[in-house]
């Protein structure tokens, strides 16, 4: 399933935080968002879900506009990992899980196996199928990170739209979890901050400065050391790895010019 | 409660269960007063009325069993349900431990109304008290949520629009009060404000039962609907949910709920605040569950603090209100200290 955006602009305090952003994500295609921090990722990502109404422009699945679907039949198509949701709630991590086959349950439909076999997976699929007792509230802030991908798992997407889903993850989970999301098939849209991850998963990525779409395109024609420096202030080497995939080597920050010797 | 679905006969089991309960405590509500009723002679009354047992009972034992004391424990059920429901829907809702089904401006603005009605003579005798108080109640949360709207859409401002709501109205009471009333008048309005059983007979239990039932019934359909709420607004939106207009029919439900009763008993506090957290830590979080829970507990509480009110001090009968927040505020304190420590490792 195909998302595509047209136009998109989203204005607060005054000034637009997402100003005329248009892209498609093709179906089955893993489409990488990078940007600084307050670039707009998040406010995007918010649109392209649904959860906020654009000012100007229009979200698409497929050709049915995001905006004529029911909610409900929209979170069938489509799920949203935040960067950040915290409950008060004395959920277990199984219990967070199983949220997610809401849209898939009703008033005529009630929880049936298939669903319970559908949570196991998820929780398996991010490796907490021992934790799934445990109380929300002991759990670390990576161990809750799995959690909600696999709650957006449980919702069985055509879409999955990810907000920096590697925050809090150790090395192996973020790579896993990448991995998964990848192998899992399926149109993907994630936000990340490591554009090497970006480099090694995505088929595209999109690059946001200051609420505007600068650059999309492949890893390879992206991630050049003029962007890099452009839009991230650092500057870089990129190399390129035998997967033909780039791998960025970041040079330290340049000392400041001392004004005056020291001695 | 670990599944989102129980089998089908343990549903019917547990209902059954809390009916019995239920109907335990009424008749009960019915035995117990300044003068003791035997049960049997309880059954017999009930049984005389409903369908012409044609037991020999003394008129006098029979007239209170079932003019005073049975319609007031129904009532008094029916009020425990409602509150306590609406509690837990708005703690959920607006994702906040300390809301209670008065936060809207409901009970102010019922105060208002009952004193419009009582001291100013509004309505020159056609408005009886009950229904100037419900006219108040609806008339506040109107403004409330017309405030609420106006403030933005966050949960905060429905929270703010509620206070600011409430203290205005709040104010105008005690503006009337102190204004016109005579110290009896005072004293009634008091009285009345903390909740008041005393009057109750049957036609209101004609209204309050199938209020709090409706009521019931259309918390319980959205009962997935607000364990979506766990993890924000947001997420539940992501989850299929039209936030909007569930929680403008949740809200308007709890709202006439609390509003018809407070227009019948006065405004009895605590029931909507502590219960749903009881019923919280026997049950659990999930609404499938909690929402019973908390009508069932809600109901056999209420009737419990009417029969103390009644019964406590000899010849006197306390404001149901008063009971409550005296058996309430020490409860809440006990769930707060059991409550398992939030972030703490090993919260089970
Ligand atoms: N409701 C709002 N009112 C005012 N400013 C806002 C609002 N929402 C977002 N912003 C601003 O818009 C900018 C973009 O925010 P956004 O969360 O989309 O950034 P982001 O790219 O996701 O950043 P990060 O990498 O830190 O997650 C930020 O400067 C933020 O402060
Ligand atoms: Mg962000």
């Amino acid at each position: 399933m195909r998302l595509s955006a047209a136009n998109l602009t989203w204005r607060a305090a005054g000034r637009a935080i997402v100003e005329d952003v248009s892209l498609e994500v093709r179906s089955g295609e893993f489409l990488a968002l990078v940007g600084p921090n307050g670039s707009g990722k998040s406010t995007l990502i918010a649109m392209l879900a649904g959860l906020k109404r654009p000012h100007g422009g229009a979200v698409a699945l497929d050709d049915r506009p995001l905006a004529a679907l029911p909610r409900r039949e929209a979170a069938r198509l489509l799920a949203l990992v935040e960067q950040q949701a915290e409950t008060g709630e004395r959920l277990t991590a199984r219990q967070a899980v199983e949220l997610g086959r809401t849209p898939h349950l009703g008033a005529l439909v009630p929880w049936s196996g298939r669903d319970e076999a559908i949570v196991r997976e998820a929780l398996e699929a991010v490796d907490m199928a021992l934790l799934t007792d445990r109380m929300w509230h002991s759990l670390s802030g990576g161990e809750r990170q799995r959690l909600h991908i696999a709650r957006a798992l449980a919702q069985e997407p055509k879409v999955l739209i990810l907000d920096e889903p590697t925050n809090h993850l150790d090395v192996e989970h973020q790579l896993g979890l990448l991995a998964l999301v990848r192998r899992r098939g399926g149109t993907v849209l994630a936000a990340l901050h490591d554009l090497n991850h970006a480099a090694m998963f995505a088929d595209r990525i999109a690059v946001m400065q200051a609420g505007r779409l600068v650059a999309l395109g492949t890893p390879a024609d992206v991630l050049t050391p003029d962007l890099v420096a452009a839009v991230f202030k650092v500057r870089a080497s990129i190399e390129t790895g035998p997967d033909h995939r780039p791998f960025i080597r970041y040079a330290p920050p340049a000392p400041a010019p001392a004004e005056t010797p020291a001695w | 409660m670990s599944r989102p679905g129980l089998p089908a006969a343990r549903v019917l089991g547990l209902a059954a269960a809390a009916l019995v309960l239920l109907l335990a405590a009424l008749v009960f509500g019915a035995a117990v007063g300044e003068t003791r009723i035997p049960f049997d002679t309880v059954a017999k009354a009930v049984a005389n009325r409903l369908w012409a047992g044609g037991h020999a009972l003394d008129p006098i034992d029979e007239g209170i069993v079932w003019n005073y004391r049975l319609s007031r424990a129904v009532v008094a059920s029916a009020c425990g349900a409602a509150l306590a429901v609406s509690g837990a829907v708005l703690q959920s809702l607006l994702r906040n431990p300390l809301a209670d089904p008065y936060l809207l401006g409901i009970s102010a603005g019922a105060s208002s109304g009952a004193v419009a009605v009582a001291i100013l003579g509004l309505g020159g005798g056609l408005l009886s008290l009950p229904l100037g108080a419900l006219t108040g109640a609806l008339l506040a949360f109107g403004l409330v949520s017309g405030l609420a709207v106006l403030a933005g859409r966050g949960l905060a401002a429905i929270i703010l629009a509620g206070v600011a709501g409430s203290q205005l109205f709040n104010a105008l009471t005690a503006f009337v009060v102190t204004k016109s009333a005579t110290a009896d008048q005072a004293r009634g309005i008091m009285f009345w404000l903390l909740g008041n059983l005393s009057g109750v007979r049957w036609p209101d239990a004609g209204l309050a039962v199938p209020v709090a039932l409706v009521g019931l019934a259309v918390c319980l359909v959205h009962a997935r609907t607000l364990d979506a709420f766990a993890f924000g607004t947001a997420s539940a939106a992501a989850l299929g949910i039209p936030v909007r207009r569930v929680r403008a029919v949740l809200i308007g439900a709890t709202a006439l709920m609390t509003a018809v009763m407070v227009s019948i008993v006065g405004s009895i506090g605590f029931v909507g605040l502590v219960i749903p957290h009881a019923a919280r830590l026997v049950v659990g979080v999930r609404h499938g569950a909690l929402l019973p829970a908390s009508a069932l507990i809600g109901a056999l509480f209420m009737i419990a603090a009417d029969v103390l009110s009644r019964t406590l001090l000899p010849g006197q009968v306390l404001p149901i209100g008063v009971m409550t927040a005296l058996v309430g505020a020490p409860a809440f304190a006990l769930i707060l200290i059991h409550r398992p420590v939030v972030g703490g490792m090993g919260a089970r």
